[in-house]
């Protein structure tokens, strides 16, 4: 079902856990971390969420394996906040028409590339370890999202890896019947965004087939669904949940209590 | 033929349509957020000017809208495609989920304010630019705080550009080549094609 | 007890000038078995749609009534019902999650679903543990765990549209034990369409045949049916019980080696377990090879690595001179395609087929895939069997004269400007092995060609392909079907668990 790999086993700890509590806990934590522009928030943040995951049963050589783009990313931010800062003051380092470099802006770029990982860290680590069944059936189960929605769009999640079957096959059956780019980077372009647009409609077709099928089974009646697969919020989530919000209160008492804080508006 | 485009209720075909073109997208998201992540260094030189980048996650709201022609759709299409950019694991996380819900909130203002009746060329390019100023102003706080407000407005500019071209006109464009595959008959967007065989 | 109505029932697709439907008046008693016939294109399967309350007005044009019970269907008050191809019919990534959702749908209670999903599943004969991911199962595994899925709450009418058109003769036998095992307390009817009558006469008590230009043929219980009027039938294409094709033995001596396969393996994406491996197998010019072997086997795997569609895991396939020689080739192509003619002869003539430039491949090996939708690329019929001969710089002249014959012989005509995705299921079929053959290649490799046929149109495409080995061109044909077999092939090999169980046997 994945692209990437998960980042742990499924009989790991943090896999078991209701999808729900994952994503609150990190909710809470990025959203601490959003309203400060401090670096010693995130500071605390990710060093909290680094420490607790082992306790999850992640290893981090197999996160960093899914994980890198979110290095890449906070990298790009800070590298933007530095060379466009509003404050240039300290040394200058650099002015390049509207570049600009100096040793303020230096560390409050650096600073702000911190925050973006410390918070996207928590939901990409979350996302990493939750299969899609389970989130749609929390949805409904504890959200109380309308299972009409959360179902029908886990049945289009399951069209995910058809639709990598179906790229490969179009390939296939567009050379069987003679169609190809050869070296020509122009045709390649353009084969490539016609089996791109096939492959779009393809799954709109599949889509509508679906549905039929769905309907056929008694979908759109109007009696209240029940479910197989019950996931109840459990101690164990209500604990996860709980320390999410406590790194995150944490997080921010630091930079508070160290004078250090910094609001994001005002 | 049935009006059934004006009735407000999500027929099953409706939300797994919806649903289908929120997956096919987030993988569209997914490509373009590893390929922005790399080539998007280029524009470090003028980062504002990287607004023109974000058009494509526009894409998504603009679709949605576009077929559906629903009050929601918009905002379903999006976000699921936001999702599924998380789930198959993008550099952002939930942070790029919240995005998603924000910026379709543009887009689904403005099919709003035509009374979700009007699907033109022009109302997808609204719709589309409208979305990209949603994004943008919300990554002047999680991603751009230091800056100038200045560059804060200029990257906003240049995703109201983008998202009106990369989103709208090309959201538009699809749309219509779709219909001429017959694959939206079902759909208030391929109700006009009529073809006898 | 369902007693199911269908008075002066009429349905129209959009886009169409045709009736797909015309004026069935239908009467099912709770516990009757029918066996609905019909020539490919006939209407059975929107009829069955129709029934299940699956054909949106916004859709098409109807007219009559369908009443379950005195009541329209709609929601949970429907038949169950299995389609032609199971790909479209599964719902959710994992095969237990699958089958628990119809019951999920009518309100089941949780302690209940899981118990039967398990009996369900073992009543079909499902091999796997419940969390089997459903995209990793082959063709006919997911026909049964559809099956499954429809079985599982329980409906007391039964809608099966060619339920067994994709397995293999024991995996068959074994569905239709499910479906006779479902009827047994005659609590349950069923509507069945299925075009090999004798394989379904057990199961059904009565016959009835929509008549091509609308309303009813015959109907009736199918010895008297059958006696009455059998030869009318098989004149409209239905499979009347030993009416059926003769078994005629061909006699063709094969020519030179086309292709062959050298210790050939190959393992999908994601799996453990090859899919094929160490096959060794040769395709001479002037005959046809039959493919035979269970569901999963590696018969489809086998075919595109024949086609060059797929590059080889282990071993390899090798083009022998007869396939790629210009002089050999069936027709000299026109025009200037250099790719293509750089493709012929020397060097490049060395190469494996899945090496070869797309235009070179068409004009030298045609595919019919097992799912003819995989491969339909333009949206008209009339495109679609352009396409080939086009790539290949034929005279336009010529195309169109390929093109109106193919259409003619494989009763495709009226549909030349459909758009193929809206054909029945037959129709696509025949559409799918006639883009192959547009192209005149010298070798044909084609899965499933002649499933879902009515007997005519069965015939046609017999006939068809035996005039092109005939004509000197090697076929390779990967099939269920033994009637097939009997009629067409000269070898048959057998495949299991991706080997040759033994080496090429002549029919
Ligand atoms: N979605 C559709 N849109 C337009 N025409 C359609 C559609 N589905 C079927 N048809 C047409 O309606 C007619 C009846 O099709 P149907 O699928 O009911 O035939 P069938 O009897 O089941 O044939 P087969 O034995 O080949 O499966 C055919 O001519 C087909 O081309
Ligand atoms: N795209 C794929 N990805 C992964 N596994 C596959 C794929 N296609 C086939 N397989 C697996 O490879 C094996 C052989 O499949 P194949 O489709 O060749 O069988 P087959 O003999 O054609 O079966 P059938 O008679 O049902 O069509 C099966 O176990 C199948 O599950
Ligand atoms: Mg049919
Ligand atoms: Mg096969």
């Amino acid at each position: 079902m994945r692209i990437a790999p998960a980042a742990a086993p499924p009989d790991a700890p943090v896999s078991r856990l209701n999808p729900l509590a994952k994503l609150g806990a990190a909710l809470a934590v990025s959203l601490a971390v959003l309203a400060s522009i401090d670096p010693v928030t995130p500071t605390v943040a990710l060093v909290g969420v680094l420490v607790a995951l082992p306790f999850g049963g992640l290893r981090y050589r197999r996160l960093l394996r899914r994980g890198w783009p979110v290095l890449v990313g906070a990298v790009l931010v800070g590298c933007a906040n530095m060379l466009f800062a509003a404050d240039q003051g300290g040394t200058s380092y650099l002015h390049l028409g509207p570049l600009q470099l100096s040793s303020v802006s230096l560390a409050g770029g650096g600073a702000l590339g911190l925050r973006v990982l410390a918070i996207a860290l928590p939901g990409v680590v979350a996302f990493a370890t939750i299969d899609p069944t389970d989130l749609a059936d929390c949805l409904v189960q504890q959200l109380r999202v309308p299972a009409r929605f959360a179902i029908g769009a886990l049945a289009a999640y399951r069209l995910l890896p058809l639709l990598a079957d179906e790229w490969e096959l179009l390939g296939l059956a567009r050379r069987a019947r003679g169609i190809d780019a050869g070296a020509n980077p122009l045709a390649r372009f353009r084969l490539f965004a016609a089996t791109l647009f096939a492959l779009l409609v393809g799954a709109v077709r599949r889509g509508g087939r679906l549905a039929t099928a769905m309907d056929a089974r008694g979908f759109d009646a109007g009696t209240p669904r029940t479910f197989a697969r019950r996931h109840p919020f459990t101690g164990a989530d209500r604990l996860v949940l709980a320390l999410g919000v406590l790194l995150a209160a944490v997080a921010l008492a630091v930079s508070i209590g160290t004078g250090t804080f910094v609001p994001l508006v005002g | 033929m049935g009006d059934t485009t004006r009735s407000l209720r999500w027929r099953t075909i409706d939300i797994v349509v919806a649903a289908v073109l929120g997956v096919a997208i987030g993988v569209v998201f997914w490509a373009w957020s590893l390929l922005w992540g790399v080539f998007g260094t280029a524009f470090d030189f003028f980062k504002p000017a990287g607004g023109l980048g974000v058009g494509i996650w526009m894409l998504g709201a603009v679709l949605g809208g576009l077929i559906v022609r629903k009050p929601g759709a918009a905002l379903f299409v999006e976000v699921i495609a936001a999702l599924v950019e998380a789930l198959i694991g993008n550099q952002w996380g939930l942070t790029s989920v919240l995005e998603g819900f924000v910026e379709a909130l543009g887009a689904e203002l403005i099919f709003a304010v035509f009374a979700y009746r009007v699907f033109k060329l022009p109302v997808a390019m609204l719709a589309g630019a409208a979305a990209a100023v949603f994004a943008t102003v919300w990554e002047w706080f999680t991603y751009y705080p230091s800056w100038a407000w200045g560059w804060k407005f200029a990257y906003t500019g240049f995703g109201a550009v983008s998202g009106a071209v990369l989103a709208g006109l090309l959201g538009w464009a699809l749309v219509r080549a779709m219909a001429g595959t017959g694959v939206l008959d079902r759909f208030g967007a391929g109700r006009e094609r009529a073809r006898t065989v | 007890m369902t007693t199911l109505a269908v008075r002066g029932f009429s349905w129209r697709h959009a886009g169409r000038s045709a009736w797909a439907v015309r004026d069935v008046d239908l009467h099912v008693e709770p516990g009757e078995r029918v066996l609905l016939l019909g020539a490919s294109g006939a209407g059975k399967s929107t009829l069955l749609a129709g029934i299940a309350g699956l054909l949106p007005t916004d859709t098409g044009e109807s007219a009559g009534e369908i009443l379950l019970d005195g009541r329209p269907p709609g929601g949970t008050h429907r038949p169950g019902i299995l389609f032609q191809d199971p790909e479209t019919q599964l719902v959710m990534a994992r095969s237990g999650d699958d089958v628990a959702f119809g019951l999920e749908c009518r309100g089941v209670p949780p302690a209940a679903i899981w118990p039967r999903v398990d009996e369900t599943l073992r009543t079909v004969g499902f091999g796997y543990p419940r969390d089997r991911a459903t995209d990793a199962l082959s063709g006919g595994e997911k026909q049964r765990l559809a099956l499954a899925g429809v079985l599982a709450p329980d409906p007391e009418l039964l809608l099966l549209d060619e339920p067994t058109a994709n397995l293999d003769p024991a995996g068959a036998e074994l569905v239709r034990a499910a479906i006779a095992g479902a009827l047994a307390d005659r609590r349950r009817s069923m509507i069945l369409v299925e075009h090999r009558v004798a394989e379904a006469l057990p199961l059904v008590d009565r016959v009835v045949v929509l008549a091509a230009g609308g309303g009813i043929a015959v109907d009736g219980p199918p010895a008297k049916v059958f006696a009455e009027h059998g030869e009318t039938l098989a004149a409209q294409g239905v499979w009347v019980p030993g009416s059926g094709p003769a078994g005629t033995h061909p006699s063709r001596t094969a020519g030179p080696t086309l292709l062959r396969a050298e210790r050939l393996g190959y393992t999908h994406r994601d799996r453990s377990t090859p899919a094929l491996s160490d096959v060794d197998l040769s395709v001479p010019a002037g005959q046809v090879l039959a493919v035979l072997g269970h569901n999963g086997s590696g018969k489809s795997t086998l075919a595109l690595l024949l086609g060059g569609l797929l590059a080889p895991g282990t071993g390899r396939v090798v083009a022998e001179p007869a396939l790629t020689d210009r002089s050999t080739a069936s027709r000299p192509i026109a025009g200037t395609d250099r790719a293509a003619a750089s493709a012929r002869g020397g060097r490049s003539a060395a190469r494996p087929p899945h090496r070869w430039r797309a235009a070179a491949l068409a004009g030298r090996i045609g595919s019919v895939f097992q799912n003819p939708e995989h491969q339909f690329v333009a949206a008209r019929v009339r495109d679609e069997l352009a396409l080939g001969p086009r790539r290949l710089h034929r005279p336009a002249a010529e195309i169109a004269a390929t093109v109106d014959e193919l259409l003619d012989r494989l009763r495709l005509s009226r549909l030349a400007d459909a758009n193929p995705y809206s054909l029945s299921g037959g129709e696509q079929r025949r559409l799918s092995v006639a883009t192959a053959l547009s192209a005149a290649p010298r070798l044909l490799v084609l899965d499933e060609p002649t499933f879902g046929q009515d007997l005519r149109t069965w015939r046609e495409t017999v006939a068809l392909l035996g005039e092109l080995a005939d004509d000197g061109r090697g076929l390779a044909v990967v099939t269920h079907d033994t009637d097939l077999v009997d009629a067409l092939a000269d070898r048959t090999v057998t495949l299991a668990g991706g080997r040759l169980t033994a080496p090429a046997e002549v029919a």
